[in-house]
């Protein structure tokens, strides 16, 4: 961050690209490539925008604008030379700092990672580079992605852009205040019960986890490996569909990555849609709902009506238990993922030597895991190896699998019957900070809206469809079949060329 | 099937977590409460449903034997806590 | 300890042995890291074998298709759909904190090996495989123990390398027995060329679970503790150690009067030094591995026509040769078993002596006991030996038509093997040549000829004076038959006026 004083006095004494913050990756990737602006000055732009607000919100873990900079000079450069630079030619992108990158550390939010560095950069982060981003900082999250606040970071605190007295939501709690607050276009967020959709919620910007295997999860620190999928966040629903471009497609590094043709998403989400049918679930819609959530949401169903959507109304009875087997699941697949955090070949090690009636080595283990890891983290360890634990495996772990299997099929067929499926993301807007921290159980069932498209592998986008009226974003659920992100998207852009709730911003 | 601090510091120990006595307390009383709700699984009939590991049906995925370039030993020990330029090194594992 | 014992004692020994057998990949099971042995510690690494966060296995094709072959020859089950499951535990060589391995569902299982006694020390017995699954292996761990308290240190060279499980019932009966079995083992991975099968260099590793059957007071039977036997380095040392361990329990018995019900199953090392089994400490946690499915790799699907066609390409496994040697050939079976547990290419050195020869017999004779004598001193396989096999068929043809003097066989085949010689330029060296009969009578014309004396001799009576001739003839040429040469003179002179 040296440097970057003078840049900023720089700047604000030169405002000709002032405004550039305001645009979206769309208009920005325009005017870059008919020469209007340059990387650099949209970098510096954007810089701007990032002294502004990020001693307020904390989006970010590592920044390095000399580096931004850098790859925004060299871009320019073999721009002027004649090269393609790919989709996403000089447009900046934050990424969590839970994929692995070469010129960051990849800290994943824990004091155990704090000064880890990978010797290669995840898959998504190689094809941002490779399409010609700009990886724009590395931001906040929950430790290990386990929450749904960013309150777990062990390392900063990450404000809500629209009040900063509230939550941005997590675990991309980060990378959806980065884009709220203008900082970046796009962000790179990690989705394993909600993690892009709900932040993206909170923050009143869309954000899209796809299908699990349509984005490679090389280089993303797993937390739990059958549910993680990596996704693109942004203001409004084409830029995702540039964004998704850009990293979608089979990885044959990651056995779990779908060999499936990646569509041109950017190009496909301009095809109108007609007749979208649309399904609601009528649980979504009970008493745990908020008035105001519930009352955004049938406006936004009835925009979609408005364009010739049908809405049914579809029962899914399993997916009641989608909070109960995904809080089986992860923590079982995260009790073993995070097993490698020990103190011998990377990562934290205590330097505590006491107690010498133990064996030095057993100590070192627990103690290093104590010290490196946060208490959300060690409390879904232990759920995890006590639902793996000989005498419970049978009850929890493999009930809970059984479970998913009737949840993803139940999807499944409903989606015979519905193109999508639509309802809130959560249940209320972005709650105080501090609100539910003393309260995991009540933290975990936050997430009920969200975790049955990670338990059955679907799309899932939300998008900002309306304001509290204490001002907070509240995020409109859209939901597809297994693939179906081409529909997904064009559903969410239909809803954007009828509304403008994503065009809010907060307030500087 | 209550869940016990004794359970609790069992699991800790498998899952070499050093819990204080004070954490050792609210993990116990947050786990009860936590396994307490997802109870509510067995209720649910799944006799002959298969269970689920992958949302997604793929199969027979392999790579070819074929030698990649790997790490630098220099880069494999990079993050190591302690190494001595061709080892990881440990406290003794004897006894372990 | 008398590991040839053959009287079992007042028990019967119970011995199941779980090998683990590193398969012939030039890549890891899950990354591209070498597998080869011997490199400078930790340069043989990468993010996936290292275990660092965000890595991802992939599973090598050729390790599954190795190992699927042997649990073929093993004559395995082999399911349709098999998976891989994390094997949870902490340990300093096992980077990720789980082995990836197979837990319920393996790639194969209930299969059998047979094995025999070509002795005849026991009878030929069926040993049922309980299952092969195929796993990635740890890394190395160092302790300096001199030094005490030192650190230790964590080579993750041999971290990921693909490793096939076999596991057997516990139908081994005698410490020979199982011996037998792991010579069969060896021999047919070799046979299948799936392993280096180098107990060495560690890619094949033994360890054993024995504990013996007793009658109780009340004529009831009661089995002692199951003990687990780890660090046997050669079969060798297995059979010592099982053999040791059996005695060991028995004493145990008689002293405590334990049984399997009050012990739980221990684990005891093999001190080749003092040919001893020893105590090893317990680990403190119960081995709850907490095994689940692997959600980073995807299962494999095999269908009945791919087994088909696995055991189609097999070729012939040395139970079967065996056998086909002793009928084609006409051996016994001993010779047979020589020759087979020699390797493939010792069979097929064998098949063409005796089919150059004609005589399966003295082919399996030269054979095994010429040029395995060779091999075994000096060391060297079958497929550098000096001699072809063409060349000692050749030999041993001649040996049969008379052609080569069988007195001076070993001759000529030592000259062959020591300088490499055909057998042709080893009869010139050694000056032997083969005289037909017309060149012979020559020959004995010429002697008559050049003796008037003695041809005058032995018209008159002498007949010991022909002696004389065989002498000369041998002089003209070393390779002349005496008998026939007396023969000859003797006919010549008769015919003489």
């Amino acid at each position: 961050m040296m440097g970057l004083t003078f840049w900023f006095r720089r700047f604000s004494e030169n405002n000709a690209v002032a405004g550039l913050a305001r645009l979206d990756a769309i208009q920005l990737q325009q005017m870059l490539r008919t020469g209007q602006i340059s990387s650099l000055e949209l970098v510096d732009a954007l810089l701007e925008q990032y002294a502004a607000w990020e001693p307020r919100v904390g989006a970010f873990l590592n920044f390095r604008a000399d580096q931004a900079r850098d790859q925004a000079r060299e871009l320019d450069r073999r721009r002027s030379a004649g090269a393609d630079l790919g989709l996403l030619a000089g447009l900046p992108v934050s990424v969590k700092d839970i994929l692995c990158t070469v010129d960051y550390p990849t800290t994943c939010g824990s004091r155990m990672l704090r000064d880890y560095h990978s010797p290669f950069d995840a898959t998504v982060v190689a094809r941002i580079r490779d399409a010609g981003g700009i990886v724009f900082g590395k931001t906040n999250l929950d430790e290990f992605a386990m929450g749904s606040s960013t309150e777990n970071s062990a390392l900063a605190v990450t404000r809500n852009p629209w009040n900063t007295e509230h939550v941005p939501g997590g675990s991309s709690g980060g990378g959806a205040a980065s884009v709220s607050a203008g900082i970046c276009p796009l962000a790179i967020g990690t989705d394993t019960g909600g993690s892009i959709r709900q932040p993206a919620a909170f923050c009143g910007i869309s954000g899209l986890k796809p299908t699990y295997g349509r984005v490679s999860r090389y280089g993303l620190v797993a937390f739990a490996s059958s549910l993680d999928q990596a996704g693109p966040m942004a203001r409004s629903v084409p830029e995702l569909a540039l964004l998704l471009e850009a990293i979608a497609g089979h990885d044959p590094r990651d056995a779990t990555s779908a060999p499936n043709e990646v569509p041109s998403y950017s190009h496909t989400i301009a095809e109108p849609l007609r007749g979208l049918r649309i399904g609601i679930v009528p649980d979504h819609f009970d008493a745990g709902l908020d008035a105001e959530v519930d009352a955004a949401v049938r406006e936004a169903l009835g925009a979609f009506r408005a364009r010739g959507a049908t809405v049914r109304e579809i029962e899914l009875p399993a997916s009641r238990q989608a909070i109960a087997t995904y809080y089986v699941i992860a923590p079982c697949e995260a009790s073993s993922n995070l097993a490698r955090y020990d103190g011998v070949h990377f990562g934290h090690r205590s330097t505590e030597r006491d107690r010498t009636d133990e064996s030095p080595l057993a100590r070192l283990y627990c103690r290093s895991r104590a010290e490196g890891l946060g208490a959300e983290v060690k409390r879904r360890i232990m759920l995890g190896t006590y639902a793996l634990s000989s005498g419970y495996y049978e009850a929890y772990y493999l009930q809970a699998m059984r479970v998913r299997r009737l949840i993803r099929d139940e999807l499944l067929a409903a989606f015979q019957s519905v193109d999508v499926i639509v309802g809130p993301t959560t249940p209320a807007p972005a709650y105080r900070l501090g609100e539910k921290a003393n309260d995991p159980l009540s933290m975990y069932l936050e997430d009920l809206y969200t975790v049955s498209a990670n338990l059955a592998g679907i799309p899932a986008l939300s998008v900002p469809c309306g304001l509290s009226r204490s001002g907070l974003p509240i995020g409109l659920q859209i939901q597809a079949a297994p693939f179906a992100e081409e529909l997904l998207l064009r559903a969410g852009a239909m809803y954007q060329q009828v509304t403008d709730w994503h065009q809010r911003r907060p307030a500087a | 099937m209550a869940l016990e601090r004794e359970d609790v510091r069992r699991i800790a120990e498998l899952a070499r977590l050093e819990l204080s006595s004070d954490e050792l307390a609210t993990l116990t009383s947050e786990l009860i409460q936590i396994v307490d709700y997802v109870q509510q699984l067995r209720s649910i009939k799944t006799e002959g449903v298969v269970p689920l590991a992958h949302a997604l049906d793929l199969a027979n995925v392999f790579r070819d034997d074929c030698l990649a370039p790997g790490l630098p030993r220099e880069a494999a020990l990079s993050n190591a806590p302690k190494h001595d330029g061709a080892y990881f090194l440990v406290p003794a594992v004897l006894g372990e | 300890m008398n590991s040839e014992r053959s009287d079992p004692g007042p028990y019967a020994i119970v011995i199941g042995l779980e090998v683990h057998v590193q398969l012939k990949t030039a890549s890891k099971l899950f990354c591209g890291c070498s597998t080869q042995f011997g490199a400078e510690p930790n340069t043989q690494t990468c993010p996936v074998c290292l275990g660092l966060p965000g890595s991802l296995p992939v599973m090598n094709r050729r390790a599954f298709e190795l190992a699927l072959r042997t649990a073929v020859a093993l004559q395995c089950q082999i399911p349709e759909y098999t998976k891989w499951d994390r094997k949870n535990y902490f340990y300093p060589d096992l980077p990720k904190g789980y082995q990836i391995s197979q837990f319920d569902l393996p790639m194969s299982h209930s299969g059998w090996l047979e094995i025999a006694d070509p002795k005849g020390e026991f009878p030929v017995r069926s040993i049922r495989i309980r299952r092969a699954h195929l796993e990635e292996d740890a890394g190395k761990s160092l302790h300096d123990e001199a030094s005490g308290k030192a650190d230790s240190r964590i080579d993750l060279n041999r971290t990921g390398t693909p490793l096939l499980e076999i596991v057997s019932e516990p139908d081994l009966r005698s410490p020979r027995e199982a011996r037998a079995y792991l010579n069969e083992l060896k021999l047919l991975l070799e046979y299948l060329e799936v392993s280096d099968c180098n107990m060495q260099e560690g890619s094949l590793r033994v360890d054993a679970n024995i504990n013996l059957h007793l009658a109780d007071a009340a004529g009831g039977m009661v089995a002692t503790p199951i003990v687990e036997v780890k660090n046997m380095n050669s079969f060798r040392a297995v059979e010592r150690a099982l053999a040791y361990e059996a005695e060991r329990q028995f004493a145990a018995w008689r002293e405590t009067g334990r049984t399997i019900a009050e012990v739980p199953k221990s684990t005891r090392g093999w001190d080749d030094q003092r040919q001893a089994t020893f105590a090893q400490r317990q680990k403190e946690e119960s081995s709850d591995y907490r095994y689940f499915p692997d959600p980073d790799l995807v299962p494999v699907t095999v269908s009945v026509s791919a087994v088909d066609a696995v055991r189609a390409a097999l070729g012939e496994l040395p139970a079967a040769t065996r056998q086909r040697l002793e009928s084609a050939y006409r051996l016994n079976a001993y010779d047979a078993d020589v020759i087979v547990n020699q390797g493939r290419q010792f069979i097929a050195y064998f098949e063409q002596v005796a089919q150059r020869c004609g005589d399966g017999k003295l082919a399996s004779n030269w054979v095994t006991q010429e040029v395995l004598r060779i091999l075994n001193s000096a060391g060297g396989t079958i497929d550098r030996f000096p001699i072809s096999a063409d060349g000692l068929g050749e030999l041993i043809e001649g040996v049969r038509g008379g052609q080569v003097p069988s007195s001076r066989s070993k001759e000529l085949f030592g000259a062959m093997f020591s300088e490499g010689l055909s057998l042709a330029a080893a009869l010139r060296k050694l000056g032997i040549q083969a005289l037909d009969a017309g060149a012979l009578e020559q020959l004995c014309r010429q002697l008559l000829t050049e003796n008037p004396r003695i041809v005058a001799d032995v018209k008159s009576g002498k007949a010991q004076a022909a002696g004389a001739l065989v002498g000369l003839a041998k002089k003209k040429n070393a390779n002349v038959n005496p008998a026939e040469v007396r023969e000859i003179c003797a006919r010549l002179i008769a015919e003489m006026p």
